[in-house]
């Protein structure tokens, strides 16, 4: 059962790296505008404008 | 706008040094404004960030440098149809986010804790023959998952019990906080002795679940007072503010001092209260006191805040109020309602009174009983922290939580914002309903009664020649057309508006302006309360009967509510013949004209000294004791700031309906909690013997909670669900009926 030895900690540091994705996401914000984060997304604003 | 706008009050600086504003959006119809907005004001120089909320209806300018022109990114969205309303963030909006925030860094903890810990408690359970050496690795691994997750998440419930404790109170959070921490005591010494079953899955997955139902409540509650402030901004309290040297600023009310000088024109809402000092002008003050009639103001008398200038240029010197004034009784009287008003307990404090005692004294027998009988001490305390573990208010503390958010929820999609947390339940409980008569039962701006007797051609011409004043009985005229394009008139102060149409001059305004004084005489003696506003072009003429009218669902709302088996009265502010003929029209038999605001909190009293529980809607100044002291209070969006503040609910536009449909919902609400309560309590008389009796594995206790939970909630949601208010309402339809007939 050596193989737990590796994979506990492994599955432990995949739930890790989410919690800090998202503790990094809501103090940067990303949660204070669920709304407008859904329409976001549809906008062309990298497409350059012919001047 | 004659003056320019002192924005600079309100400019706030962030951590990162940057100057930031906030301001709400006023024109923001759909979320390709949002694009619209940011793109159009990206090339002003010196701006750092725009930000729009589409949520809040907000945008967020930061900016680094004196280069950036503030007023230059106003006048630009202004141009591209939006308008903006700076304001200053209240203190409790902050502290309300910052809290939203840490729930949600706390539920996040214990939720990455619960699913990790649930992870390798399956693999106990479904392990059969796992070995005891791997068991223990598996343990160990949770308790050092679940001890620093639980004493980070668990902090919210940690604080409220210790302060419950500290006031010699009990509260839910006491039971839960005592069962968390057993439990991971417990566990933590089950683990050391290597024992077969550790309970940190159950601990973190019941930090979970309650987490989760506090942050829906807070993300409820904040968005509605997001909504609330922004109406707040929108109908900006600016005031012109007379400086030193005689100049004029236009300021946030909030800037305003007592002592300051301020000015208000015909049009305009007065932004304080104060004395006047020079000027003299007809003030409509319905907004302070009910009554109709217009006053007569000179330099001198005393003026409230939300009384609406009729016909002159007035400053005012701002609160220099005497001690004797209409607004210190108000407050006085406001003091002692508020205090009376703290006394209602609420359905899940009630539960949670009788619950928490039972939950620990449970605990304690189920141990005391195994010992009797023989048990090791051990076993005596798993049983019993079994119990309160089972027994922890997990569905009993989401039962009523839910339900609050998902109605909340629906009230805010039909126009209905809450002020306070309770007042669902007070809603639900009230049996009769007392009105206030101008502005709630009436509509809040005077309408033209008679356009019906006026030719389309003659109304529109008349329409945009109003557009062009700010005279209130103009802006009732031009309401009629409000798509009308405003022509180039010109307006003399106290007459009317004139201008040049097809070669001949257009008039609007007094019938001495318009020459009209013999039509007037031919119509008759009028109501005392109809305003006259008189039109000529050339040989065309007409005459606008303005008058105050009632919401144009008055009467159909009137006869669902006491179809509801409501008794309606009206008090009002207003003299006793303008409240007969509202009351006469409404078919109320039970109404009080000439109350005092004092008079109003003494009919309120008496009626729950008759054992009654009483709605009142209203939104006068003069109301505003009366929705303090009342059971439970609405008021509608245009009411004055300090009605709205003392009211329970705000509703907005210009229907009555919302009450109606508030009332079904409330009632509804309460109806499901009340259902959510016994489901809970139905799951404890099912689980408490089978913990009591020592056969509760960490299974079938994780399994119940979770599935205890998942019941109320899903029943939470029949809240919002449209098909159960209808059977819960009357059902029966009114037919619309035009206003009463003059």
């Amino acid at each position: 059962m050596t193989v737990l030895l590796f994979l506990v900690p492994l599955a432990l540091l995949l739930g890790l790296i989410a919690l800090v994705a998202f503790m990094w996401s809501l103090r940067s914000g990303q949660f204070d505008d669920l709304d407008g984060a859904a329409h976001r997304v549809l906008m062309d604003d990298d497409v350059e404008e012919d001047s | 706008m004659t003056a320019d706008f002192d924005y600079h009050s309100l400019v706030t600086k962030t951590d990162s040094g940057l100057s930031r504003l906030d301001a709400a959006i006023e024109g923001m119809t759909c979320a390709a404004c949002i694009g619209e907005i940011e793109r159009g004001l990206r090339d002003l120089p010196g701006l750092g960030s725009a930000r729009v909320n589409y949520t809040n209806r907000r945008l967020a300018l930061e900016w680094r440098d004196e280069t950036f022109d503030l007023s230059a990114a106003f006048s630009r969205l202004r141009r591209m149809g939006y308008e903006l309303h700076p304001f200053e963030l209240a203190d409790s909006e902050r502290t309300e986010t910052e809290t939203m925030r840490f729930l949600l860094r706390c539920l996040a903890i214990a939720g990455f804790a619960a699913m990790n810990i649930m992870l390798l408690s399956v693999g106990v359970w479904v392990g059969g023959d796992i070995d005891p050496e791997t068991r223990d690795l598996f343990h160990g691994v949770s308790a050092l998952i679940a001890l620093p997750a639980a004493a980070f998440a668990g902090q919210p419930f940690f604080r409220s019990a210790f302060a419950a404790l500290r006031a010699g109170r009990l509260n839910m959070d006491v039971p839960i906080s005592l069962g968390v921490m057993l439990a991971l005591i417990m566990s933590v010494y089950e683990t050391v002795t290597h024992a077969e079953h550790a309970y940190f899955d159950s601990a973190t997955m019941l930090l979970t679940f309650l987490l989760l139902g506090r942050f829906l409540d807070h993300a409820m509650r904040r968005k509605t007072r997001a909504v609330a402030a922004n109406l707040a901004a929108l109908r900006a309290p600016l005031a012109s503010r007379v400086m030193d040297d005689g100049g004029e600023t236009r300021v946030p009310v909030a800037q305003i001092k007592p002592g300051d000088l301020v000015l208000s024109r015909p049009g305009e809402r007065l932004p304080v209260d104060g004395v006047i000092v020079s000027g003299a002008a007809l003030l409509d003050d319905s907004l302070i006191t009910g009554e109709t009639a217009r006053r007569p103001a000179q330099i001198g008398d005393s003026v409230y805040a939300g009384s609406l200038n009729f016909d002159g240029v007035l400053t005012i010197r701002v609160g220099a109020a005497n001690g004797a004034t209409l607004l210190d009784d108000i407050e006085k009287l406001l003091d002692k309602a508020a205090n009376a008003r703290s006394r209602y307990i609420r359905l899940a404090d009630r539960v949670s009174r009788l619950y928490a005692p039972m939950v620990h004294l449970a605990a304690l027998s189920t141990a005391l009983f195994w010992i009797v009988r023989g048990a090791s001490f051990h076993d005596a305390l798993i049983a019993a922290i079994c119990v309160l573990i089972i027994t922890c208010p997990c569905a009993l503390a989401l039962a009523v939580p839910a339900v609050q958010v998902v109605a909340s929820g629906a009230l805010f999609r039909a126009g209905v914002l809450l002020n306070s947390a309770d007042a669902i339940e007070r809603l639900a409980e009230a049996d009769t309903i007392v009105f206030d008569k101008t502005g709630t039962l009436t509509a809040p701006a005077p309408r033209v009664v008679n356009a019906d007797s006026i030719s389309p051609e003659t109304l529109a011409l008349a329409a945009q020649l109003a557009q062009a004043s700010r005279h209130p009985l103009a802006r009732a005229v031009a309401a009629l057309s409000p798509e009308a394009a405003a022509i180039d008139a010109r307006e003399q102060q106290g007459l009317g508006v004139s201008a040049m149409v097809d070669g001949i001059e257009a008039r609007l305004g007094s019938t001495v302006f318009c020459e009209m004084t013999r039509q007037v005489e031919a119509l008759g003696v009028l109501e005392p309360d109809v305003s006259l506003v008189a039109f000529r072009h050339g040989d065309r003429q007409a005459l606008f009967q303005i008058r105050q009218i009632l919401r144009s669902d008055a009467l159909e709302t009137i006869n669902a509510l006491k179809a509801l088996g409501f008794a309606i009265e009206i008090l009002s502010g207003d003299r006793p013949e303008a409240v007969e003929k509202i009351a006469v029209a409404l078919g109320i038999a039970d109404w009080r004209g000439g109350l005092s605001p004092s008079e109003k909190v003494a009919r309120l009293d008496a009626l729950r000294e008759a054992d009654r529980k009483t709605l009142m809607i209203g939104d006068g100044l003069n109301d505003a004791p009366a929705l303090a002291s009342a059971y439970v209070s609405i008021s509608p969006i245009d009411a004055a700031h300090i009605a709205q503040a003392a009211a329970d609910a705000v509703f907005l536009g210009e229907r009555l309906q919302p009450i109606a449909v508030t009332i079904n919902l409330a009632r509804c609400a309460r109806a499901l909690m009340r259902q959510n309560l016994g489901l809970s309590v139905i799951y404890n008389i099912f689980a408490v013997p089978l913990a009591m009796a020592g056969w509760l594995t960490p299974l079938i206790a994780a399994a119940a909670m979770s599935g205890s939970s998942l019941l109320v909630t899903l029943n939470a949601l029949r809240a919002g669900d449209g098909s159960l208010q209808k059977t819960m309402s009357s059902g029966k339809t009114y037919a619309f009926q035009p206003e009463p007939a003059e």
